[in-house]
């Protein structure tokens, strides 16, 4: 079956305090949308509140994928259905290696008594760091613990890699990287690319955009997306910024909780 | 203080005990000594820890052991034992019944036999060394240990031996009506090294059993030593183990201890760094559940300048454990250049269990380095949410955590056959 990710009037809130005020978006397999906006208004809450962080509470709408429930589910559950997020900031997690880890992950999709033979598992692994450029002692180290910030987004990209996900959220994915490591974090989204797999790609960068051809560009402002597009908006936003939006929308503050009662 | 008090060892039993053993009249005489100065002495004062309560007077009676092949030990004990192990000591409640020892490492003069033989066989060696760590007198448990051991190891590495393969032994309580108190007792000689590891069980017990043990390692000049043990008692079983290490010139001690047991438990592990250029290591796993009331402390004291400890305490409290986990770092006078640190942590995996972690710095010299951390947290739900992003159940993910907490020191473990076992006694303990 076709990949298909609908989100429909989605709101959150955070501490009792409302961020996301409602977002639709649909996406097909295939597709890469990429949302933009300035800090603070709700990007990482969306991804979040998808990937179900215990600490996000949905209060109002839908997000299904392949037709599933997925704000139904635990969070396992989420990922097992499909969805994978690379987190703006990976948790560390010391004493436990990333190859255990990362076979863990897999073990967990194969499930009981069907999992994945030690010898496999490190070929793949290996092959997909060796693309990533990671240096292999990555595999013992223990997860993100000490890892520099690229290595941290290059890691998140090693685990998409290895899961095989039908739905990707990047959050940031580019900041804190190199040129190089950009560009070898992006051949990496692109080797993923398939017909039966989305990315929402979550970045203040036209450059990674310019590796990674969205199809789709939507702006968010407090808490909405305020305008959606094709590349060229990106561009757009690269040269002129925002302001040109919010006075389109009379918006004067952008930040989540800064909106003028209506 | 007029107040009697009943000691649950009686003089005429050590005199029946003594006699029915054929013991050396030094042994029995010790023995009565150490019995007849327990009234008036005070149970020990772990820190933070009250033992008034405790149930400190299961002893049960002397019943006479007899050797077994290593064919027929019970298989409690056989699941502990290394396949090939070839220097092996077992003990079945209150007496060894199985003890091997290499013709290679005879040949070169290591003794490895236990301590009621070698009180026989050995009686200079043992007499110079044995109570010099852990003394009679300290408190009213060790007096009754030294008045009631049974059993035991006597381990004697002559100079300039090194020993590559670790020696084992075996400790198990299966008749809750036997008293079981064994002592431990290693003598490494100048410039030899060595590594002993030992495993304390229990097996179908019909009643509360005390384990009142005490281990004594006398490193001298240039000794290393290297011992690891993990107690693993059942819940009938009350834990009371006073580990002690002297450090001559240039020796070393490395301490490696899972404390696993499912009863109460008070342990002490300490190292004395009496030599100068000393070093001592002591690395300390522990895993409280149910409604246990755990006391670990461990101890280094400097006297000897430039000497160095490490003291690291990993635990974890489930359920509704109780736990206090004291480091002390003595520093005496004139112990200058002298470096002691330490570490404690506690993972907290229920609302109702406790763990207190509790550094104390003693320090009466200028010249030295110390330092401490201490921390108690939970399983941080970041990284269970993180975890979990990947597909992994939330069980899965506790897991991988706990483990990760104890890797540290599980990683550092210097024997395979150790790690694997103490995995799985980690394993059980939290209830996987
Ligand atoms: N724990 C919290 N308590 C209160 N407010 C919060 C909390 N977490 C996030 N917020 C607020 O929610 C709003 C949206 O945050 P979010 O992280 O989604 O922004 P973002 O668009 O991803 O920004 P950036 O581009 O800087 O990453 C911000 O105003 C933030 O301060
Ligand atoms: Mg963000």
């Amino acid at each position: 079956m076709a990949t298909k990710f609908v989100i429909e009037g989605l709101k959150a809130e955070i501490e009792g305090k409302e961020i996301l005020k409602g977002i639709d978006l649909e996406m097909k397999g295939g597709e890469i949308h990429a949302i933009m906006g300035p800090n603070g208004t709700g990007k990482s809450t969306l991804a979040s509140a998808l990937m179900g962080h215990p600490k996000y509470e949905v209060t109002a709408g839908s997000a299904t994928l392949n037709d599933e429930d997925l704000l139904d589910m635990s969070v396992d559950e989420r990922a097992l259905a499909g969805l994978f997020l690379a987190m703006q900031y990976p948790s560390e997690i010391a004493g436990v290696t990333n190859s255990d880890f990362l076979r863990s992950a897999i073990n967990a999709r194969r499930g009981e008594g069907n999992e994945i033979s030690l010898i496999k598992f490190i070929r793949q692994m290996e092959k997909s760091m060796k693309g990533l450029e990671m240096n292999p002692e990555f595999a013992h180290r223990y997860l993100n613990e000490g890892f520099s910030g690229g290595e941290k987004k290059r890691n998140e990209i090693l685990q998409m890699m290895l899961l095989d996900p039908k739905i990707v959220v990047l959050d940031e994915v580019d900041s804190g990287l190199d040129i190089d490591a950009l560009r070898i974090v992006a051949n990496g989204v692109n080797q993923m690319r398939s017909e039966d797999r989305g990315f929402l790609i979550i970045t203040h960068y036209q450059r990674l955009l310019n590796y990674i051809t969205p199809d789709f560009v939507h702006v968010m402002m407090q808490g909405r997306i305020v305008k959606s597009g094709g590349p060229e908006l990106a561009a757009r936003l690269e040269q002129d910024g925002y302001d040109w939006i919010k006075e389109e929308l009379g918006i004067t503050d952008e930040t989540v909780g800064q909106e003028q009662e209506a | 203080m007029t107040l009697q008090t009943i000691l649950p060892v009686q003089a005429a039993q050590i005199k029946e005990w003594a006699e029915a053993r054929g013991e050396a009249a030094w042994v029995t005489e010790h023995r009565l000594q150490a019995l007849e100065a327990a009234p008036s002495l005070e149970l020990p004062k772990p820190e933070k820890t009250k033992l008034d309560r405790w149930n400190l007077s299961a002893y049960g009676t002397f019943k006479a052991a007899e050797a077994v092949g290593q064919g027929t030990l019970p298989a409690a004990a056989k699941d502990l034992i290394d396949e090939g192990a070839h220097n092996l000591i077992v003990q079945l409640n209150s007496g060894v019944v199985h003890t091997v020892l290499s013709e290679e490492l005879s040949a070169q003069g290591v003794i490895f036999t236990d301590l009621e033989t070698a009180t026989r066989e050995h009686e200079d060696l043992v007499k110079k060394h044995f109570g010099s760590a852990v003394k009679p007198g300290e408190h009213q448990v060790s007096a009754l240990h030294y008045a009631a051991w049974n059993g035991g190891v006597f381990l004697y590495v002559p100079k300039n031996v090194e020993l590559e393969a670790p020696l084992q032994a075996v400790f198990l309580s299966d008749d809750a009506s036997a008293s079981f108190a064994p002592h431990i007792l290693i003598v490494a000689d100048t410039n030899s090294r060595v590594t002993y590891v030992d495993s304390y069980v229990s097996a179908g017990l019909a009643g509360e059993v005390l384990h009142n043990g005490v281990v004594e390692v006398i490193a001298l000049d240039g000794a290393k030593v290297q011992y690891a043990t993990v107690h693993q008692f059942g819940k009938e079983v009350t834990d009371i183990s006073f580990r002690r290490a002297l450090l001559s010139n240039d020796s070393s001690i490395e301490w490696i201890v899972g404390e696993m047991n499912d009863g109460d438990t008070a342990t002490d592990t300490a190292t004395v760094l009496n030599g100068s250029g000393t070093n001592s290591d002591a690395k300390i796993i522990a895993i409280g559940s149910g409604s246990q009331k755990l006391n670990y402390t461990t101890r280094a004291v400097h006297f000897g300048k430039s000497s160095e400890s490490d003291m690291f305490t990993r635990a974890v409290m489930r359920e509704e454990a109780q736990a206090i986990i004291n480091g002390i770092t003595k520093i005496e006078h004139g112990a200058t250049k002298a470096n002691g640190q330490q570490a404690e942590k506690v993972l907290m995996l229920s609302p109702a269990a406790r763990g207190d972690a509790n550094p104390i710095l003693l320090i009466d010299e200028d010249d030295v380095m110390a330092g401490h951390a201490a921390s108690v947290g939970k399983v941080n739900p970041e990284q269970i949410y993180y975890l979990m992003s990947r597909g992994i159940s939330k069980p899965e993910a506790e897991r991988l955590i706990i483990y990760g907490f104890l890797a540290p020191i599980i990683a550092e473990i210097p024997l395979e056959l150790l790690r694997t076992r103490l995995q799985r006694v980690v394993e059980r303990k939290l209830g996987q």
